[in-house]
């Protein structure tokens, strides 16, 4: 393979790509994504190939394994273009009448296409609402690429932002798009982007950093993970922009080691950018030279704080230190060392291309472009959806994410992960920015967004999170570990039914100390997940601690499990289900649990079929006596079995 | 061993020595050897001339590294927000219950360790459990049973 010596040299790369392909087709499917693989997308990746060599069409369409589409629920996804046609939870078996019905012929598979709430076929992805509401101008480009092939990154564009960085903008011009552009950092600070890069860039000494940190650790966050195994160049890009700006020649990519197939990718992608001269020495002959070295963070979500990284990448443990002076002065081996996260980066080259003043046009007055969230939890459609900055929760929630399952009441939405809160229905009409999600107590974080229903109990909730914190806490300053410890031993207490009067005072007191002494974000950010929602759930705490009862039905020292009399059908099915054999009963004889026995498990609810729904969960109150044993059930009218 | 402390000389010599790459060597031993032996960390010091105590630090610091021998077979339980919210305490309460160890222990026979995670990135399959890297999206009491039996 040619190294690029000039521009030039890639706009023809890019012309040749492009002709080569001109009137194929080709057909998209995930398989190039952890949670596509999970669904089986290889399988049906593979049928695809095979099937279209079967009968023949493969010099008409092309077969794609790519990363995250974002609709996980739906997965496998094969999407088929140019027509964008879309069929969802595909399985191997309907591959041969997909190729023959749609690619050798015009006809839709039908069963395969997405139904609307009102049962209506939808066919082209951009009708479907989880994704019409969205603006996908990052995470978009993820359909349309296979991550192992830079072709096909460098045919939508790839690299002519680097391109017009190096040869018609000075680095000093680029650190000022950056800036006009205002974006600030996605990886939950929010902290202005040329700002940190200005600093680096002014900060004395010859040898600078640039870092990705892909350590994405909060609990139910994904989209820095997605992009790396879904678009990988287009975050080197971005960082080969940065570095350029800032005056760096060596970066790092800090990824955790949980994510294998973005370290893969991304290997491959380093490997095929340097064949390219897109890194290494004189990048596309601009005389510029930058190459990166991949880092595997071994698991601990404190080292995704800046200087822990930094500390990380020198091969030490990765704990944070005081910040005196700023990592973007002095960083790894105390030289002035630039942080973004994965999107931000990825972000960086779409601002070269299109200008500050497109990107200042999409979002709020204080956080423009898009964002990524993870839409998961009680949430019909789970994925990963991008927005602009500004759109209300409530249409994410309900427009994109199509509601809350199952029918149920919504009751809190969770963004920051461990570092955020717990958002009230009352809130849910706020316009979702940086500065907006703080004012409310919580925070925007990498962009997790847990949505929860009736069923989830605020209190089980908050010492989640503090179990969480209590062990990834370094241990390194005492608020922080001490204070979190001693938070989560209140909250075990009150979930367990011993909660004391004065607990969610000494709660709120303990939060302010933790909050005002601790060294790094873990620590001083670690009370939200609490405060939030003892501001927004108080009754529920009060609930816990004086009634001695869970509402949600949650918390296991404070619930009953019992069998209506009356509704029981005698199906035999919780009588054989119970692990622990605490339900006696009988052939046509009501079935009844016995209370000493019962470990909570919650196996007879769930095995209790809906129409029957003979399973209450109890609290606060007195389980009813038992009926007499021997006692026969009441057939219900349309249940005889 | 000898054998063995060849492997961890050759892991050393791709990293050419750096100390700085402590971690990244840490990393492969322990996939090599699904744990990290202490005659391996005493080479490592050894050779990068850093004290064993510091390699220490490192190895009991991060979730990737343990310094007990692992089990055959890696079953974990996601306890991810969303899973969390979706049931993964009582999915890892019969995980618990179907291998007969808590989460962190290895069973008797060296078949399998437990371990519990805090986000896989695949919360639409939630509450998740993952066995030999397959992923099984809220399995039933049954299936949990069959996936393990299928383990030998």
């Amino acid at each position: 393979m040619a190294q690029f010596k000039s521009p030039a040299d890639l706009a023809r790369t890019r012309q040749r790509i492009i002709s080569r392909r001109a009137r194929k087709r080709f057909i998209a499917i995930n398989a190039s994504g952890t949670c596509g693989l999970a669904y089986g997308s290889d399988q049906v990746f593979q049928a695809f190939v095979a099937e279209i060599e079967r009968q023949g069409l493969t010099e008409q369409v092309g077969v794609r394994a790519t990363g995250c589409l974002g609709f996980c629920e739906n997965s496998p996804i094969a999407i088929i273009f140019p027509e964008e046609i879309s069929y969802f939870r595909v399985k191997p078996s309907d591959v041969p009448e997909i190729v023959s019905k749609t690619l050798a012929g015009k006809k839709l598979v039908n069963r395969l296409l997405y139904k609307d709430g009102n049962g209506k076929k939808i066919v082209r992805e951009g009708e479907i609402p989880f994704y019409k509401h969205q603006s996908r101008i990052v995470f978009g480009n993820n359909r349309l690429i296979d991550p192992k092939s830079i072709d096909d990154y460098i045919a939508l564009g790839g690299y002519s932002a680097l391109s017009k960085a190096l040869f018609e903008m000075s680095p000093e011009e680029v650190v000022e798009t950056v800036k006009r552009a205002n974006l600030r950092g996605r990886g939950g600070g929010g902290f202005p982007t040329g700002k940190k890069w200005e600093t680096t860039r002014n900060a004395p000494g010859e040898i600078k950093f640039v870092i990705v940190n892909a350590d994405e650790g909060d609990p139910g966050a994904y989209m820095d993970r997605s992009l790396l195994e879904g678009n990988p160049h287009s975050v080197l890009e971005g960082l080969i922009i940065g570095a350029y700006a800032i005056g760096s020649h060596e970066g790092y990519v800090y990824v955790r080691q949980e994510y294998p197939l973005a370290v893969e990718n991304l290997f491959i992608a380093l490997n095929q950018a340097r064949e390219y001269g897109l890194l290494g020495k004189n990048i596309i002959g601009s005389g510029f030279n930058f190459d990166v070295a991949i880092h595997r963070g071994a698991g601990a979500f404190v080292s995704g704080e800046s200087s822990a990284l930094m500390t990380a990448i020198e091969g030490r443990v990765g704990e944070p230190r005081p910040k005196y002076i700023r990592t973007a002065v002095s960083g790894i081996r105390e030289r002035p060392s630039n942080l973004n996260n994965v999107e931000t980066w990825a972000t960086v080259p779409l601002i070269i291309s299109k200008g500050a003043d497109w990107f200042t046009s999409i979002g709020t007055a204080e956080s423009k472009g898009t964002k990524i969230f993870s839409l998961v939890g009680k949430v019909n459609n789970t994925g990963l959806v991008e927005v602009p900055m500004g759109m209300t929760l409530r249409e994410i929630i309900y427009d994109i994410g199509g509601g809350i399952r199952q029918g149920k009441k919504f009751k809190a939405v969770q963004t920051g992960g461990p570092s955020g809160g717990c958002l009230p229905e009352s809130l849910i009409d706020i316009p979702v920015d940086f500065d907006e999600l703080t004012k409310v107590g919580s925070m925007m974080g990498s962009g997790g967004m847990i949505v929860m229903d009736e069923d989830d109990c605020m209190v089980d909730v908050a010492r989640y999170f503090l179990t969480f914190l209590a062990e990834e806490s370094c241990g390194k300053c005492i608020p922080c570990r001490e204070g979190i410890r001693q938070m989560l031993h209140i909250l075990i207490r009150i979930c367990d039914g011993q909660g004391q009067t004065g607990d969610i005072e000494l709660l709120e007191e303990l939060s302010e100390v933790i909050q005002d002494a601790s060294l790094c974000a873990l620590g001083t950010t670690a009370p939200n997940p609490v405060l939030s929602t003892i501001r927004n759930f108080r009754d529920e705490y009060e609930e816990h601690v004086k009634e001695r009862r869970c509402p949600s039905g949650v918390c296991k020292a404070l619930i009953s499990y019992y069998i209506q009399p009356e509704r029981c059908q005698a199906c035999l099915l919780c009588l054989r289900e119970c692990p622990v054999g605490a339900i006696t009963g009988g052939k046509n004889l009501v079935h009844v649990i016995d209370q000493d026995k019962c470990t909570k498990c919650g196996t007879c609810l769930e095995v209790c079929p809906p129409r029957f729904a003979a399973v209450l969960i109890l609290s606060g109150e007195p389980v009813p006596a038992a009926p007499p044993q021997g006692t026969k059930v009441e057939r219900t009218k349309g249940t005889q079995q | 061993m000898a054998q063995k402390l060849s492997k961890i000389d050759r892991i050393i010599a791709k990293y050419q020595a750096d100390k700085s790459a402590l971690i990244q060597m840490l990393l492969e031993i322990q996939r090599e050897n699904r744990w990290l032996p202490p005659k391996a960390l005493e080479r490592l010091s050894q050779r990068l001339g850093i004290p064993t105590n510091q390699i220490y630090h490192i190895a009991t610091f991060y979730k990737a590294f343990s310094l007990i021998p692992q089990g055959r077979h890696a079953v974990s339980v996601c306890l991810g927000t969303a899973c969390h919210v979706r049931g993964a305490p009582r999915l890892l309460d019969r995980v618990t219950d179907a291998l007969c160890i808590g989460p962190g222990e290895t069973s008797t026979d060296m078949k399998f360790t437990l371990s519990t995670v805090n986000c896989l990135g695949c919360c639409a399959l939630g509450p998740v459990m993952v066995v030999d890297g397959e992923y099984h999206g809220n399995p039933s009491g049954k299936e949990i049973k069959r996936v393990i039996a299928m383990c030998d």
